[in-house]
């Protein structure tokens, strides 16, 4: 349920920064989502749905990215097969989430700019 | 304006902005820890379902805390009741509720706001007690030095599986109420192994509230993160040996460090970036 919260979140960073832009609409919007963000992304889009009217991306369409979770070894940098556990079989050290496996970020916003 | 045919039409701009949704979250979590920090209070974020134990761990920890002379304070984040506060009060532990409302999560303004109004600088050990629940609170940084999350032996041997993002973030998992594991079908290794596959620094210390076993390991724990943001109690008279380094320049332009141990005894109202002086 916290996707309504981080969905206003979202919004309100947008107006700003079309505001900052003096931007006449929002077209398009890009979010990563990764697999251990703890964001469910069709809540996420449904959240998107419910807050969105009213807004300035009251049009906006939004694209979700998602990302899969990748472990691995920061040693021998080995990838952690999915399910194991997480530590590195060959350097028996704990294993480290690669970049975007947990990712919830506002990408992009495509302005139409006066 | 397009400036490609001279139509006059606005212009299509895609701004790169790759932030974080939580970074306001992330701002007034950073702004909390400051805080805790220079007041040398260890601030830790208490999490799991609801009926995990959260709260009868903290009644526990009261006792053993008034032994070690720590001064503790909750808050303790509810729907809609207070009841969790009133509990840990009662137990000795001052607290005040966060009662959130529809709200699944604490967030580091919920926190902020709530320290406004509460004598938390004079505590050593600072809970926040979230909302019980294994999902929302996961992602959300509190300024807290350390993650804690309880999960009892009647959850099941696969919650750590269903929720990864919660164990992910922990830096400790309680296992609590184990004196029940002889009346139930839990399987122990199965639950530490499960743990294994979604923290990579799998720290697990197994307790009962009740009966006391495994209190001493979570009490050490605590100590043992404590130790690096102490700070003495203050104003205060009291005496205090410590050895310190210091390089110095002498006149002759050469320079060198020497540790020297010395005891003093003196009223002071600051922490330990000071300066004495020292005769050679």
């Amino acid at each position: 349920m916290h996707e309504y919260s981080l969905v206003e979140a979202l919004v309100r960073r947008v107006e700003q920064e079309a505001r900052r832009r003096e931007a006449v609409a929002v077209r398009g919007l890009t979010v990563s989502v990764g697999e251990l963000s703890g964001v469910d992304p069709e809540l996420f889009r449904t959240a998107y749905e419910t807050f969105r009217a009213g807004s300035l991306c009251a049009e906006t369409p939004l694209t979700l990215k998602r990302l899969e979770a990748r472990w691995s070894c920061p040693a021998c940098r080995a990838p952690i097969a999915r399910g194991a556990v997480l530590r590195c079989p060959t350097c028996d050290v704990p294993a480290r989430l690669d970049e975007g496996s947990d990712a919830l970020t506002l990408d992009s916003i495509d302005m139409e700019v006066p | 304006m397009c400036t490609t045919c001279g139509c006059g039409d606005p212009e299509l701009v895609p701004v790169e902005l790759h932030e974080k949704i939580l970074a306001g979250n992330d701002r007034a979590a950073r702004h909390n820890r400051e805080h805790f920090l220079e007041a040398g209070v260890l601030a830790l974020n208490i999490m799991g379902s609801p009926g995990a134990g959260k709260t009868g761990v903290l009644e526990a920890t009261a006792k053993a805390a008034a032994a070690k002379g720590w001064r503790l304070g909750a808050v303790s984040a509810d729907l809609a009741t207070d009841n969790d506060a009133r509990r840990l009060e009662k137990a000795g532990i001052p607290s005040k509720a966060i009662t959130t409302g529809q709200a699944c999560h604490l967030d580091a303004e919920l926190v902020h706001r709530s320290l406004h109004d509460f004598p938390w600088r004079d505590t050593d050990v600072f809970f926040i007690e979230n909302v019980g629940n294994l999902v929302c609170p996961a992602i959300y940084d509190l300024g807290q030095a350390a993650n804690v999350v309880v999960l009892s032996v009647t959850e099941g041997e696969d919650k750590p599986l269903k929720y990864p993002v919660m164990f992910k973030a922990a830096d400790l998992v309680l296992v609590t109420k184990v004196d029940l594991v002889p009346h139930l079908d839990v399987d122990l290794p199965k639950l530490r192994d499960a743990i294994a596959h979604v923290m990579p620094t799998a720290k697990v210390i197994e307790l009962s509230a009740r009966t006391g076993e495994g209190m001493d390991r979570w009490i050490a724990w605590l100590e043992e993160l404590r130790r690096p943001i102490v700070k003495p109690a203050q104003p205060r008279t009291h005496t205090h040996g410590h050895d310190h380094g210091h390089e110095h320049t002498h006149a002759d332009g050469t320079t060198h460090a020497h540790p020297h141990d010395h005891a003093h005894d003196h009223a002071h109202g600051h922490g330990h970036g000071h300066d004495h002086g020292h005769r050679h």
